[in-house]
C-alpha cells in the first residue's frame, strides 16, 4: 500500500527561517567579514553578494564526549600484515576516533574556517543596518511630483486602439442573448406545433403554411440582431497615479591639490562608494556629480576625479560655488533629493574658510537633504574644520567626521549616518 | 555477485519499462511489484507515503536531521549551509533517500534519480527500513510512529509561540542549552511512556503550572527540627539520575514553565532518535538486504531487464563497499557493508551451512532462513546482533583485526586477528564498539544540595579510564544556564577521592 505525493512544487526555502536565525546569531562575525570586504570592492560593484568566512571553532556546538587517555579497543577491516601480539608505534593522532560521534553531518575534518555566500540583499542589509537616510521622511511625502500611468478598469468610451476584445465580445454575447430570448422561446413553441401537425394524419395545409411563414419571420428577426454593436464596446481605461520621486543626485566634492596624495584619495573613494551604495538602497535613479577643485573647481568624470593628479593651492569655496550653480542649473531641489559629500585633507586658504561657511549655510544646506564632510589627515585641524564646526552646530543636516586611516572609514560612515535617537527638530 | 539461490520459475512476462526517466505511472507499477514481493517475504510495513522532492528540498530535509517538521533554530540553518556548500562544490552527493519512522511511513524520492534508482530506493526505504521500524523491538518500545508527526508539529508551533511571547534570543539560549545535553535526555534503562498528542495538549498547561508549584514547594525553607548529628545528610536525588534533561525539567528551581516545556520537547525528540542510534548497522543492513533480495527476485521473474540490473548493481556495490583500514577512503566500518553482509551471511548459514557454521551457530544452521532473519531483525540491536551473528567467515572476508590502545604504552597492540583464536575476541570487541554505553560518556546527577547553596553535582564515571573531552566546560555553561546555580562535575581519582574536574562558574584552582 503506498501513496505518491508530488512535493516538488511545494514552497522552496523551507530552511530560510533557519538561515536567518543563523545569520542573526553570527551577526558580529559576519559584519566584520562584510566590512573587511567593502575595502576590496569597486565603486559600481553593488550587484553581487559576498563570501563570508567564520572561524569554525566559533560555530561548534559542545556536547560531552570522551577525551584522551585510557584504553581504547577498536576493530578495523582489511588486515594485510598484522598478527596477534604485534606492537606498532602509536600512529599520529587521529581525529574523531571514538569521540563526538553525535553529529554525523558535521564531519568537515581539517577545515578551520566556515565559508559561505550571502546574497546581495543580505549583504546590503548587514552593511547598512542601524543606518538611516538623513531627513528622508521629512520631505518625502510632499514631493508627489512624478506621475505613472496605471490600468484602472474599463470604460465605455475611448480610442479604438484601447478596445478590449474579450470584454467587448462578452458584452456582445450577453446583449444578443438578452435581445433574442423571447423570440427563441416563441420559435421553439412554433416548431413544436409544426412537428405535431406533421405527425397528424390530417393535412392541415393552411395551418402549416401560416406556421411556416411565422417561423420564417421569427428567424429573420433573430438574424437581424446585430453581432456587435457600439453598445458592446469596452475600452481599457488608464489613470495617472502620483508617485514619490525616486531621483537623487549625489555630489562628490574633493580637494585634489598637491597636498592630497593617492592614498588619501583612495580613502575618500571608499567613502563615496559607501555613500553610493547607501543611496542606491533608497533611490532608483541616482546621478553622481564629481567636482574636484584646487584653486578652481571643475566638473569631471569618475576616472579623472579619482586618478588624475593636480598641483596648486586650495580654495574650497570654488567647489561649493560650482555645486550651487549646478543645482540651480540642472537639479531643481523640488525634483531631486540632493546629497553632498566633501572630502579634503583640511588644507584651505585661510581667508576662504568663512566664505565656505557662508555658502553652505545660505545656499547649499537649505536645498540639500544632507551634506557630509570628512577630513582625512594626520595633522591638526585647520580653519576649514573650525568654520564647519560652527555650521554643524547651527544646522541639522550637516555632519562632519575626521578620518585618520583606512580602518576608520567604515566606523565613521556609520557614525555619520547612524539612526538618530531623537526625532529631527524640524 | 551471485544471484539468490531460490529458483523462481522464469515465465514469459513482459518486463517493466526500463527507460531512465521515471513517471508517476511507472513508479506505481514498480511499487506494486515490489510490494507484492515484499509481501511474499512477509515484510510487514506501515502504509507508505512516498514523496517526490527536489535536490534543494532534500537538502532541507538533511538540515533538519530527518525531522519532517522541525522547529526553527540556527543550527539547522548552519547544517543547511554546510550541506549546500558541500553539494555545490561537488564534495558530496546527496543521499538517494530519506525515510522517516512514522505512520504512515514517509520516504523522500529525489527528482533527479533515474527509474532504477527510484525502484532501489523504494525497495530499500519503503519496504526495508519501513518494516524495520515496525518490527524491531527498540522502535516498538521507544517510539510511537503514529504520533510523531503530530508531536513534531506541536513542538514547532509551541516553540514559535514561545519566540513570540518571550523573544527569539531567550528561546534560542534555552534550545542551545538543551541541545548540548541532548544525548543525556534519554532513559537508557527505563521504558519511556508513549507520546500522545491529545494528552500532550491537554496536560501541557496543567503540567506547567503544577511543575512550577512543585518546584517551589521543594525549595521552600521549611522550619527544620534540629537534626541529630548522627543523622545522615538528606540527599537529593536519592539515586543518581542518568537523564539530565529529565532531572532539569522536573527539578531546576528557577526555570520558567515554558522553558520546562522546551526541555521536554528536546528530550522527547532525543528519545525518538535513540533507537536509530542503536540500530544503524542492523537497520541499514536490513534495508540493503531487502532491496538486493527484492530486486533480484523481480529479475528472476523476468520483470526487470538486464539493463536495469546492471545499473542497480553498480549503485548497490558502491553503497556496500568497505574500504580497508589503510585506504584513503577509510573512515571506520561502513554500517551498510557490515549489516548487508551479515544478513546475507545469516541466510547462507541457514541454507548452506558449513561445519564451522554448525559449530558456531548450531541453533540456526539449516533452519528456515526467512524465519531466522525476521527473528534477528525483531529482537536485537547492533551490539547484540553482532555478538550473536557475526560469523568467522565474515570476519575472514572483512579481514577484521582488533587494536588494543592503552595510553600508558607508547605503542598499540594487535589484540586479535581473523584466525581461530581471534574470532571471538574480534566479535566481542566489534560488538562493544556499537555499545552506546561505551561510546557516550557516563555522566549522572548525584547531588543537588537543596538544603544549601543548591549546587548541582554530576559524576563522571570513566569507561576504560578515558578522560572527559575538553568541551566539558562549555557544556557546563549550558547546564548552568538551565540550573541557575553552581554546577560541577566530579570524578573519582585512582586513590578513591572525588576530584572536581569542571565547574561553572569556574572556581579558582586552590578552591
Amino acid at each position: 500500500m503506498a501513496n505518491f505525493i508530488d512535493r516538488r512544487l511545494n514552497s522552496k526555502n523551507k530552511s530560510t527561517v533557519n538561515r536567518q536565525r543563523f545569520l542573526r546569531r553570527y551577526k558580529n562575525q559576519i559584519k566584520k567579514s562584510v566590512s573587511d570586504a567593502i575595502n576590496q570592492r569597486g565603486v559600481t560593484d553593488i550587484h553581487s553578494g559576498e563570501n563570508i568566512v567564520i572561524p569554525k571553532r566559533d560555530l561548534s556546538e559542545p556536547v560531552f564526549h570522551q577525551g584522551d587517555g585510557g584504553i581504547k579497543d577498536r576493530v578495523h577491516p582489511g588486515n594485510d600484515q598484522f598478527s596477534t601480539g604485534d606492537q606498532i608505534p602509536r600512529p599520529p593522532k587521529q581525529q574523531g576516533q571514538g569521540a563526538g560521534q553525535g553529529d554525523a553531518s558535521d564531519s568537515g575534518e581539517g577545515e578551520d574556517e566556515f565559508t559561505f555566500s550571502i546574497s546581495k540583499e543580505e549583504y546590503l542589509d548587514l552593511l547598512f543596518e542601524d543606518l538611516e537616510l538623513p531627513n528622508l521622511e521629512k520631505n518625502q511625502l510632499d514631493k508627489l511630483i512624478e506621475y505613472k500611468t496605471v490600468r484602472s478598469g474599463y470604460c465605455a468610451e475611448g480610442m479604438p486602439s484601447n478596445i478590449d476584445i474579450v470584454k467587448s465580445l462578452q458584452g456582445s454575447i450577453a446583449r444578443r442573448i438578452a435581445m433574442t430570448s423571447s423570440k427563441r422561446r416563441k420559435l421553439k413553441e412554433l416548431e413544436q406545433q409544426l412537428t405535431a401537425l406533421n405527425e397528424d394524419k390530417h393535412d392541415n395545409i393552411q395551418k402549416k403554411r401560416s406556421l411556416i411563414s411565422e417561423i420564417e419571420a421569427l428567424k429573420n428577426k433573430i438574424a437581424k440582431v446585430p453581432f456587435i454593436d457600439t453598445f458592446d464596446l469596452r475600452f481599457r481605461n488608464y489613470a495617472k497615479q502620483a508617485v514619490p520621486t525616486s531621483k537623487a543626485v549625489m555630489f562628490c566634492l574633493m580637494d585634489v591639490s598637491g597636498s592630497m596624495d593617492q592614498a588619501t584619495k583612495e580613502m575618500a573613494k571608499r567613502f563615496y562608494i559607501l555613500l553610493y551604495l547607501f543611496l542606491s538602497r533608497t533611490y532608483k535613479n541616482i546621478d553622481v556629480v564629481y567636482i574636484r577643485h584646487h584653486t578652481q573647481a571643475k566638473e569631471v568624470d569618475e576616472q579623472e576625479f579619482f586618478y588624475s593628479q593636480e598641483t596648486g593651492g586650495t580654495i574650497a569655496s570654488s567647489a561649493l560655488e560650482l555645486m550651487n550653480d549646478i543645482i540651480t542649473e540642472r537639479y531643481s531641489d523640488n525634483q531631486w533629493n540632493i546629497y553632498g559629500a566633501q572630502a579634503s585633507d583640511g588644507d584651505n586658504w585661510a581667508d576662504d574658510s568663512p566664505r565656505c561657511q557662508a555658502i553652505l549655510e545660505q545656499q547649499i544646506l537649505p536645498k540639500s537633504r544632507y551634506f557630509s564632510y570628512i577630513e582625512i589627515t594626520q595633522r591638526a585641524h585647520q580653519t576649514l574644520w573650525k568654520h564647519y564646526q560652527q555650521v554643524e552646530q547651527s544646522t541639522d543636516n550637516f555632519a562632519m567626521q575626521h578620518i585618520k586611516s583606512v580602518e576608520d572609514i567604515y566606523p565613521v560612515f556609520r557614525e555619520l549616518f547612524k539612526k538618530s535617537t531623537q526625532s529631527s527638530a524640524a | 555477485m551471485t544471484m539468490p539461490t531460490n529458483t523462481v520459475e522464469k515465465t514469459k512476462v513482459t518486463p517493466l519499462d526500463d527507460r531512465p526517466d521515471w513517471t508517476f505511472d511507472l513508479l506505481d507499477q514498480y511499487q506494486q511489484e515490489i510490494a507484492r514481493v515484499a509481501d511474499y517475504y512477509r515484510l510487514d510495513t506501515y502504509t507508505n507515503q512516498i514523496e517526490v522532492i527536489t535536490a534543494e528540498q532534500m537538502m532541507d530535509a538533511y538540515a533538519s536531521v530527518g525531522m519532517p517538521i522541525g522547529y526553527s533554530h540556527w543550527t539547522f540553518g548552519k547544517k543547511f549551509i554546510q550541506t549546500e556548500q558541500n553539494y555545490k562544490r561537488g564534495q558530496m552527493g546527496l543521499a538517494y533517500e530519506i525515510v522517516i519512522n512514522s505512520s504512515p511511513c514517509i520516504s523522500y524520492l529525489m527528482e533527479e534519480n533515474t527509474m532504477t534508482m527510484q525502484a532501489l530506493v523504494m525497495a530499500h526505504a519503503c519496504y526495508g527500513h519501513n518494516s524495520f521500524f515496525k518490527g524491531n523491538y527498540l522502535f516498538k518500545s521507544w517510539t510511537d510512529a503514529s504520533s510523531i508527526i503530530d508531536y513534531l508539529l506541536f513542538a514547532k508551533n509551541y516553540i514559535a509561540e514561545c519566540e513570540q511571547k518571550y523573544g527569539i534570543s531567550e528561546v534560542e539560549s534555552t534550545l542551545d542549552a538543551c541541545h548540548a545535553l541532548m544525548n543525556h535526555g534519554v532513559d537508557r534503562y527505563k521504558r519511556p511512556q508513549k507520546i500522545s498528542l491529545d494528552e500532550e495538549l491537554k496536560r501541557q498547561s496543567e503540567r506547567a503550572e503544577y511543575l512550577q508549584s512543585q518546584v517551589n514547594a521543594l525549595w521552600r525553607t521549611v522550619p527544620q527540627k534540629e537534626k541529630k548529628e548522627s543523622e545522615t545528610k538528606y540527599r537529593f536525588p536519592k539515586e543518581p539520575q542518568e537523564n539530565i534533561l529529565y532531572f532539569i525539567e522536573k527539578n531546576a528551581p528557577l526555570l520558567k514553565p515554558w522553558q520546562r516545556e522546551i526541555v521536554r520537547i528536546v528530550r522527547k525528540i532525543s528519545q525518538y532518535f535513540y533507537p536509530q542510534k542503536q540500530t544503524q548497522v542492523m537497520n541499514e543492513g536490513w534495508a540493503c538486504f531487502w532491496h538486493y533480495t527484492i530486486l533480484n527476485h523481480l529479475y528472476d521473474e523476468g520483470l526487470v531487464t538486464d539493463k536495469f540490473m546492471l545499473e542497480f548493481l553498480h549503485s548497490h556495490t558502491n553503497v556496500v563497499a568497505q574500504p580497508e583500514y589503510n585506504s584513503k577512503f577509510y573512515s571506520g566500518i561502513n554500517p551498510y557493508a557490515l549489516g548487508f553482509n551479515m544478513f546475507i551471511d545469516i541466510r547462507r548459514i541457514c541454507e548452506n551451512p558449513t561445519e564451522e557454521d554448525k559449530e558456531y551457530f548450531p541453533e540456526i544452521a539449516g533452519s528456515n532462513w526467512l524465519d531466522t532473519i525476521h527473528f534477528a531483525m525483531e529482537n536485537f540491536k547492533d551490539e547484540s546482533f553482532i555478538s550473536q551473528y557475526l560469523s568467522p567467515k565474515l570476519i575472514r572476508d572483512f579481514k577484521l583485526f582488533h587494536i588494543h590502545d592503552d595510553s600508558d604504552n607508547n605503542y598499540v597492540e594487535i589484540g586479535a586477528i581473523h584466525n581461530a583464536q581471534g574470532y571471538k575476541k574480534v566479535r566481542e570487541n566489534l560488538a562493544n564498539q556499537y555499545n552506546l554505553s561505551n561510546i557516550e560518556v557516563n555522566i549522572q546527577v548525584v547531588d543537588a544540595n537543596i538544603d544549601g547553596d543548591r549546587a548541582l553535582t554530576l559524576r563522571y564515571t570513566p569507561h576504560n579510564d578515558i578522560e572527559l573531552g575538553n568541551t566539558k566546560d562549555e557544556v557546563l555553561k549550558h547546564l548552568h544556564y538551565l540550573w541557575h546555580f553552581d554546577v560541577k562535575i566530579i570524578q573519582e581519582t585512582k586513590s578513591g577521592e572525588d576530584k572536581v574536574i569542571a565547574s561553572c562558574p569556574q572556581k579558582k584552582k586552590d578552591d
